[in-house]
């Protein structure tokens, strides 16, 4: 069969299996945009290419599939970036397709021309110029499966336009051989006998779980894990829903403004388990102060990341899933040899530590003034997420942006299940959340998706309400309006002595109620405690359009527990109400 | 971006070295000054922009490079590059894991210099007047190194040799006044029945 290299690389997407691209049009990406109108493929269009990367990374992470992106080239290629660092630094695997001139023009300074795969080679795992339309089929296979083994990542096919009107004989790709691209897969069994040994030897041990653990589907397994050996488990901002919040062995959220039971476990502990995490410097604070006590033992697919930040004592280079279930087999075989091996009391004194941290220093917040719970500007940004929780189903995906909306979002939200929590973790993209909450809400349209932004975040890419309103993706959308760039706020208020500098975005301009109407969504605003509920359920009916809900809160509001940033995480500041009685601990 | 295919006998150095071209103020002696190193030795793909990918994963990571010389292999689907670390600059497991994830990388030979046969090529056109010639002339027969060049006031030598003897080489032409010198960074394989450390 003959056709268009643009054809081609359509089928060749089909035949990956792909159900949705997220894209925007050009004159480089223009011959593959004919053959769509043809394909299977739903194509979402969006309003800007950073939202296509976006939603397809949100897709991405609900669903464990790659998302695809596809824009044209030149400044659509460099809006693209950013989705492509993120992706990068959240191991997320995505493909993304960008136009390129025609191969005669590269390097002339053509209209629209960047050098994309030169751009782009930093932050994606590799990409491809497709020089010749005969490899097309072969560069469509290589493309996926790089994204999609070992440690996800970004792709990227830079496609150039004449490449796309090339003619050529359909062919089935070929079994991928790259010989330079080996990921890791089971583990050797040498390293998970010295990892078993090390953990029936500790008394103080913290499962420290990172994105991996959901990248792999190891959640079951660590399930097993825990329920076998009694380990207590944190779980990173991305790795929260890898293990339930509602189990007594967690401890939350470590790091910089985790809970102070996961941060002090890990302070004390004699043994890390660190299970595709990789001790990024918002977890560990200081890191020579980080759990200078324990003993590690790091799981990760990525060879790179072993020993980068901390030396492990024991390295297992494997895909974390087959790692735990074979870590688990191990255990199992040792306890049947030594019956007591695993005797729970073993661990009894340190559990018991940890649940008085948890029942001590649990998050709190002050609730909103007495009397002046009617007063606008008084409605706390933490309860709206407790009641937003509590009034939406347990498996609802909540997606966020960047900075303190985050954090609140990531401390009081109750996350039960892999995939619910979508959020940009490593790159720290301010407006990824509502792009992200359309590509989750494409990705499980059975699911109820709720975005919680910031009222900066929100302002950056808006616009992708357009596309949801327009491609009827009805995602619901919190706006925590506290009038400021709040996170960096905050720094001003605690390490700049109040100094603050271009902070302020005023809570009314602009008017999101309108804005959100202007844009085909129901727009809602809520400036008092009593209006919270409400909302939300009147929000959860709509099932044909987005909402937006303009939440009012304090705007001086701060996220506690904070270890500031260099500090040991020993110097953790918890709520202003909890210090006397940590004084007291330390004293 | 340079193809890796340059013609040529080999190398073609991309990180200049602070101080290794041209004839300037007298400076500490580079045998005196030479950092320790790490040889890592890659077989990448012979592909457009492999080069690239490894220098700006190097330049991405913060790792110094003190010579890298590219060329391809006997099979033209590969070209071999000599990368000279600084060793100060990143931990070798480290570069070495990184360089590792490079899909055009298919292998990584770290190669401890006491265990390679080391290579390198240099060019240098010295101040040669009626005086000195004789004495430069000397010097480069002692050396092995070729007059390639004659000019009425310098001469160009070339010689290959293992590196220090190259240090050697520029630091006793120096008082004659080096105008302009090429090195092009140190080319390695392991010694015969060495046993290599590869991924």
């Amino acid at each position: 069969m003959e056709l268009t290299g643009a054809q081609a690389l359509i089928k060749s997407l089909e035949s990956q299996g792909v159900e949705v691209i997220f894209g925007l049009p050009g004159g480089a990406i223009l011959p593959v945009y004919d053959p769509i109108i043809d394909s299977s493929i739903r194509h979402v269009l969006v309003r800007h290419e950073q939202g296509a990367g976006h939603a397809a990374e949100g897709y991405a992470q609900v669903t464990g599939r790659p998302g695809v992106a596809m824009v044209t080239s030149g400044p659509a290629a460099t809006n693209i970036v950013t989705p492509l660092a993120n992706a990068y630094m959240d191991s997320t695997p995505l493909v993304v397709v960008t136009g390129q001139v025609a191969r005669g023009s590269i390097g002339t300074d053509a209209f629209q021309e960047v050098d994309t795969t030169g751009v782009t080679a930093g932050v994606t795992k590799h990409n491809w110029l497709v020089t010749d339309p005969e490899r097309i089929v072969q560069v469509v296979a290589e493309a996926f499966h790089v994204a999609t083994t070992g440690r996800p990542g970004p792709v990227l096919i830079d496609f150039p336009k004449d490449v796309a009107n090339a003619r050529l004989t359909w062919h089935e790709p070929s079994p991928v051989d790259l010989p330079g691209y080996r990921p890791a897969g089971p583990p050797d069994p040498a390293s998970i006998a010295e990892a078993a040994d090390l953990v029936l030897s500790a008394r103080r041990p913290v499962c420290y779980v990172g994105g991996g653990v959901v990248k792999s589907g190891a959640s079951v397994a660590l399930a097993e894990l825990v329920e076998l050996t009694g380990i207590p488990v944190t779980t990173t901002l991305m790795a929260r829903g890898a293990f339930p919040d509602s189990h007594p062995l967690s401890l939350g959220m470590p790091g910089m403004h985790g809970t102070y039971a996961a941060v002090t476990a890990m302070q004390r502990a004699d043994l890390l388990l660190a299970l595709g995490s990789r001790f990024d410097d918002r977890v560990t604070g200081r890191v020579d102060a980080f759990a200078p006590g324990a003993r590690v033992v790091h799981v990760d697919v990525d060879r790179a990341e072993i020993g980068k930040v901390r030396r492990a004592d024991v390295a297992v280079v494997a895909d974390c899933r087959l790692a735990l279930e074979a870590l688990v087999a191990e255990l199992r075989r040792r306890a049947r040899e030594q019956p007591d091996a695993l005797e729970p009391g073993r661990l009894a004194a340190w559990v018991e530590q940890l649940a008085g941290f948890k029942e001590r220093f649990p998050l709190t917040y002050d609730e909103a003034a007495e009397g002046g719970s009617r007063a606008a500007g008084s409605l706390k940004p933490q309860q709206v997420i407790e009641e937003l929780r509590d009034a939406t189903p347990e498996d609802t995906i909540l997606v966020s942006g960047v900075g303190q909306h985050q954090m609140w979002a990531s401390q009081f939200w109750r996350f039960e299940h892999p995939r619910t929590w979508v959020n940009s973790g490593g790159l720290g993209t301010m407006g990824f959340a509502v792009p992200a909450a359309i590509g989750a809400k494409v990705g499980r349209p059975d699911r109820m998706v709720w975005a919680v932004d910031g009222d900066g975040c929100f302002q950056m890419t808006a616009q992708e309400l357009v596309t949801a309103s327009a491609e009827r993706i009805p995602v619901k959308i919190a706006i925590l309006n506290n009038a400021y760039l709040g996170m960096v706020r905050q720094w001003q208020q605690m390490f700049y002595e109040e100094r603050y500098s271009e902070v302020y975005l005023s809570p009314d301009l602009p008017d999101y109620v309108g804005w959100a109407e202007a844009m085909g969504c129901v727009g809602l605003r809520v400036a008092t405690p009593e209006e919270v509920r409400p909302a939300i359920e009147k929000a959860n009916d709509v099932e044909d359009r987005p909402v937006v809900i303009d939440f009012r809160i304090d705007s001086m509001e701060q996220v506690f527990p904070m270890v500031p940033a260099g500090s040991s995480n020993d110097e953790i500041v918890v709520h202003p109400s909890q210090r006397a009685l940590l004084e007291q601990d330390r004293r | 971006m340079s193809p890796p295919n340059a013609p040529g006998p080999g190398a073609a150095p991309v990180v200049p070295l602070a101080g290794q071209a041209g004839s300037g103020p007298a400076r500490p002696s580079r045998a005196a000054a030479r950092p320790a190193y790490h040889l890592v030795s890659l077989l990448v793909e012979n592909r457009a922009g492999v080069l690239v990918r490894v220098s700006g994963l190097f330049a991405r990571r913060g790792f110094n490079i003190y010579s890298l010389a590219v060329a391809p292999t006997d099979d033209p689907r590969f070209s071999r590059i000599s990368i000279v670390v600084d060793v100060e600059s990143a931990p070798l497991e480290q570069v070495v894991a990184q360089l590792d994830k490079l899909v055009n990388v298919v292998r990584i030979d770290e190669l401890h210099p006491l265990d390679a046969r080391q290579a390198e090529l240099l060019l240098v056109t010295v101040g040669a007047d009626a005086v000195s010639r004789a004495q430069v002339i000397q010097l480069a027969e002692v050396f092995g190194a070729k007059v390639v060049d004659v000019g009425a006031e310098a001469l160009t030598l070339r010689f290959a040799s293992v590196p220090e003897a190259l240090d050697d080489f520029e630091e006793v032409l120096r008082p004659y006044g080096i105008r302009a010198i090429q090195r092009t960074g140190r080319i390695a394989l392991p010694k015969l029945g060495k046993s290599v450390e590869g991924p």
